[in-house]
């Protein structure tokens, strides 16, 4: 069994997510299960391959600096949950 | 004990170009109502893809070129992921394992004057965040700057000092104004700042705990947050103390840092390649294309307005601080070839009077041409030195030329012998008590006698016809 229960909480907390008990212990076997065959990968010699950060055969897709139109306010907030004056609202955000 | 200050800076610029990092948005958002400057891509609204500015890409290679740094074969984005709501996607992009710009460096005078190299570990381009405004019960949301182009530039920990740290912003805002890649304004937020500072005892080989030190928005928050966190770790460590690793906030206002988070509940970031970009490969005849963009760094011209035109080195530090004042000084001494005048008239009078007025001396009417009507006024005698500095500021208001101005307020010189010399014999027939004196040995009288001629004739005689008639009078009469 790769995680702790720990780790779990950890990872729940960046994801924003609260979990039961019962999740918690069912999501250390799954991810663990994850992470042990992510672990199999290890065994390869990858000695002098060059880290690959995709495998497109793609490199150097730009746009040129160009303005073009943005959207509409109303379309622009239509999924909001909260207005407010053209903003988004969300809850109180602790000033740091 | 004697303590060694170590700080290392993390600067955030905004790059100019017209559309966002990521998406054809416009990135001038200054006057915009919230949230009109955005679109599927920077409000992170399902499906939409990201494609790269190409014109951001370029600015980050010259301001690399700019910081002396190596510009990468390969640089990879990579998603910087945390939950805050002025990050709509939840992750940013940036770049973290393959930077654009490594290894550069930035070269600035330390405390005494002396030079010091500022190493860069890296520059890398990634996506500035929405804006927060924050209402008490609930906060606001105003995404038109999130996506706009950022480049990050991160020094080594080699800055000592708050002023070397000054130093540091000062030249490197020079640098990006130079390269044209940023207004690198902190007051409008173009440029934001970011201080590690720690603290050792001299002679100790490990690094005291460092504290962050955020949202650092002017050069004067810079230094003074600075000296607050040095005197306040020497203070713990003195009282026998630890220094504990948090994040902490600037209140200028107050004059104090406070703790914005410990390291505790710090981020993990969870870096990963970017999957919707591709990688960029940079070849050597891009850079090229692009270096040709640069002009003459400050570094370089410093050099040869010290060599060319033997200016003494504030001045050729003041003349070099930007490229405007660097074109005006060259323009005008073009037409006038004698630097130590031109640059004692711009450096003295023409940014003395902008001082006054509280403008930039390009907010003035003066031309480079109309500065050397007003030296070639005072050459060929027509009015005086003084007189030529009240030109100079009627200049600076309205922007009229220098003759017409002299003819406007009846400024001409009185250079006339007989007029001068009515108002002598007057001047010495009502003080026969100074005129004795001088007579007798005072000769630091002659000042006295000058300012009252120059009085009497509002400032436009010639002084050096009014020195010599004095002195053939009084010498006359003893
Ligand atoms: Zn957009």
């Amino acid at each position: 069994m790769g995680l702790t229960i720990q780790e779990v909480e950890h990872i729940a907390e960046l994801a924003k997510l609260r979990l039961t008990a019962e999740e918690k212990t069912r999501y250390r076997e799954q991810l663990s299960a994850i992470l042990d065959y992510a672990n199999c990968l290890q065994a390869v010699d990858t000695t002098g391959i060059p880290q690959t950060a995709t495998v497109l055969p793609l490199k150097n897709v730009m746009r040129e600096d160009k303005q073009q139109p943005s959207l509409p306010p109303d379309v622009a907030l239509a999924n909001a949950q909260e207005k407010e004056n053209g903003f988004f609202r969300v809850p109180p955000i602790l000033d740091e | 004990m004697e303590y060694e200050v170590i700080i290392g800076m993390e600067v955030h610029a905004q790059l100019l170009t017209e559309s966002k990092m990521f998406c054809s948005c416009s990135a001038d958002y200054a006057d915009a109502p919230p949230n009109t400057h955005v679109c599927p891509v920077c409000l992170a609204l399902p499906g939409a893809l990201p494609v790269i500015n190409k014109a951001a890409v370029e600015a980050t290679i010259l301001a690399g070129l700019a910081l002396h740094s190596d510009i990468a074969e390969t640089a990879v984005f990579a998603r910087k992921n945390y939950h805050y709501p002025d990050l709509p996607k939840g992750y940013q992009i940036s770049q973290y394992e393959l930077p654009l710009c490594l290894h550069g460096h930035v070269d600035i005078q330390d405390d005494n004057g002396q030079p010091k190299r500022i190493r860069i570990e890296r520059a890398h381009l990634e996506e500035d965040t929405g804006k927060l405004v924050h209402m008490g019960d609930h906060s606001l949301v105003d995404l038109n700057r999130a996506g706009v182009p950022l480049l990050e530039i991160v020094t080594e920990a080699d800055i000592r000092s708050a002023t070397e740290a000054y130093n540091y912003l000062t030249k490197l805002r020079t640098l990006l104004r130079y390269a044209g890649v940023s207004t690198a304004d902190m007051e409008k937020g173009a440029m934001r700042c970011e201080a590690n500072i720690s603290v050792r005892p001299v002679g100790q080989k490990e690094f005291g705990t460092k504290v962050e030190v955020k949202n650092l928005n002017s050069f004067r928050a810079v230094r003074n947050a600075i000296d607050y966190e040095v005197k306040r770790h020497i203070q713990v460590l003195e009282s026998g103390g630890q220094i504990k690793q948090v994040t902490m906030g600037w209140n200028e206002a107050a004059g104090h840092t406070f703790v914005q988070r410990s390291k505790e509940e710090a981020n993990d970031y969870r870096y990963f390649p970017e999957p919707d970009l591709p990688p960029l490969q940079v070849s050597q005849a891009w850079i090229d294309e692009i270096a040709q963009r640069l002009p003459e760094l400050p570094d370089a011209k410093a050099e040869r307005f010290a060599a060319q035109y033997r200016l003494q080195p504030a001045d050729v530090m003041f003349l070099t601080s930007e490229q405007d004042i660097a074109n005006w000084y060259e323009a005008a001494v073009a037409l006038y070839p004698q630097p130590k005048t031109v640059a004692a008239w711009f450096t003295g009078e023409l940014i003395g009077i902008a001082r006054e007025k509280g403008v930039t001396f390009k907010e003035g009417n003066v031309t480079p041409a109309g500065l050397v009507s007003i030296l070639q006024l005072i050459d060929t005698g027509k009015i005086n030195r003084n007189t030529g500095k009240a030109v100079l500021a009627e200049m600076f208001a309205n922007g009229e030329s220098a003759e017409r101005i002299v003819v406007n307020h009846g400024w001409a010189q009185v250079s006339d012998d007989a007029a001068l010399a009515g108002i002598i014999e007057r001047l010495l027939a009502h003080h026969p008590g100074e005129v004795a004196k001088y007579r007798g040995g005072k000769k630091g009288l002659m000042g006295w006698f000058m300012g009252q001629v120059m009085r009497e004739t509002q400032g436009k005689a010639n002084p050096d016809v009014v020195r010599k008639l004095l002195q053939e009078t009084l010498e006359r009469g003893a």
